[in-house]
């Protein structure tokens, strides 16, 4: 099993079409990974179905780095 | 995705447009799930569908009952794909005397439902990469009608929300159009007084009313693929009445 950090860089690197060597856990989506608005509303929605949650919208708002994501499903799950 | 059976999600499918829209996109192969207020609505349309579809109710109007039922049926039948937002109402009456409640319904019917239905239905098209958003408009949100502000008003809005919604997704291969139909043979132009009829007919170049399958096969048009490289965009079916 993989730990939740490996999961959700593999999502990121899948959704974003981005090298793991860039999923740095202070990387920002928009600024460092070049992810518009609708990425980022995708890149949840492929989390929500990994970690088999739901999350918010005003929640979704906030993860806007890799480590946000790792935080809120270790918070979440 | 052209294996599988699409879902397409028509709203106001009882009677009328919304009706021969729910026949044509099923005659075109996809499994089609009507809305209608009522449960005799909803069972009508399941009756006329058969195996090709089936019944919901559905309020458009309202924020909790639009959420409930798509949920419910992408998980039924799969997640919509090709969504036709065609329930609508009108409450005429002149400016002067229209009452706040007549203006606010129409535009929560007719502008307001496309916030809750298409947002409801935007998530499976992303994800499938592939989806068809049509707006069925009216020719009177171009060219305005009296005794029809409300009305005017919200499918003007429509159309804007159609171009908008156009480029915001593109980039994940879902259009957006509208379909603006003028006078149409259905329970709501035959409720027009005999003389409006007569001075309506005079502006027509084609000189009668449009039947509901004339304005369906636009709609299936833009559903099928042939239509995949037209996003927008408004078709006017109008007979000339107005030509843009």
């Amino acid at each position: 099993m993989s730990s939740i950090e490996e999961r959700v860089q593999k999502i990121i690197v899948e959704q974003l079409g981005v090298k793991p060597e860039d999923v740095k856990s202070e990387a920002s989506f928009v600024e460092d990974l070049g992810a518009d608005s609708l990425d980022t509303v995708e890149l949840v929605m492929a989390l929500e179905e990994e970690f088999e949650t739901e999350i918010p919208d005003e929640e979704a708002e906030k993860i806007s780095t890799v480590q946000a994501a790792v935080d809120y499903i270790k918070a979440h799950s | 995705m052209s294996e599988e059976r699409k879902v397409a999600l028509v709203t106001g499918a009882t009677r009328g447009i919304g009706r021969a829209i729910a026949e044509q996109l099923a005659d075109a192969g996809l499994f089609v799930v009507g809305t209608a207020t009522s449960e005799k609505g909803a069972a009508t349309i399941a009756d006329y569908l058969g195996e090709r579809g089936t019944g919901v109710v559905m309020n458009v109007a309202d924020d909790g009952s639009v959420a409930d039922t798509v949920k419910h049926i992408s998980e039924a039948h799969g997640a919509p794909l090709v969504l036709v937002n065609n329930a609508g109402i009108t409450r005429d009456n002149i400016m002067l005397r229209m009452k706040a409640d007549e203006w606010s319904e129409v535009i929560n019917t007719n502008l307001n439902s496309l916030y809750r239905v298409s947002k409801a239905c935007l998530k499976g098209m992303t994800k499938a990469r592939w989806g068809r958003v049509i707006n069925i408009s009216s020719v009177v949100g171009t060219m305005g009608n009296a005794g029809q502000a409300n009305y005017a008003a919200a499918k003007g809005g429509v159309e804007g929300f159609t171009r908008a919604l156009a480029r915001e997704l593109g980039s994940r291969n879902i259009t957006v159009n509208a379909v603006a139909p003028g006078f149409i043979q259905t329970d709501m132009t035959d409720a027009l007084p005999e003389a409006q009829r007569e001075a309506l007919l005079g502006g027509i170049p084609l000189g009668r009313l449009g039947s509901p399958a004339e304005v369906a096969s636009a709609v299936a048009w833009l559903a099928s693929d042939g239509g995949g490289y037209v996003t927008g965009t408004t078709i006017h079916v109008n007979g000339g009445m107005f030509t843009g």
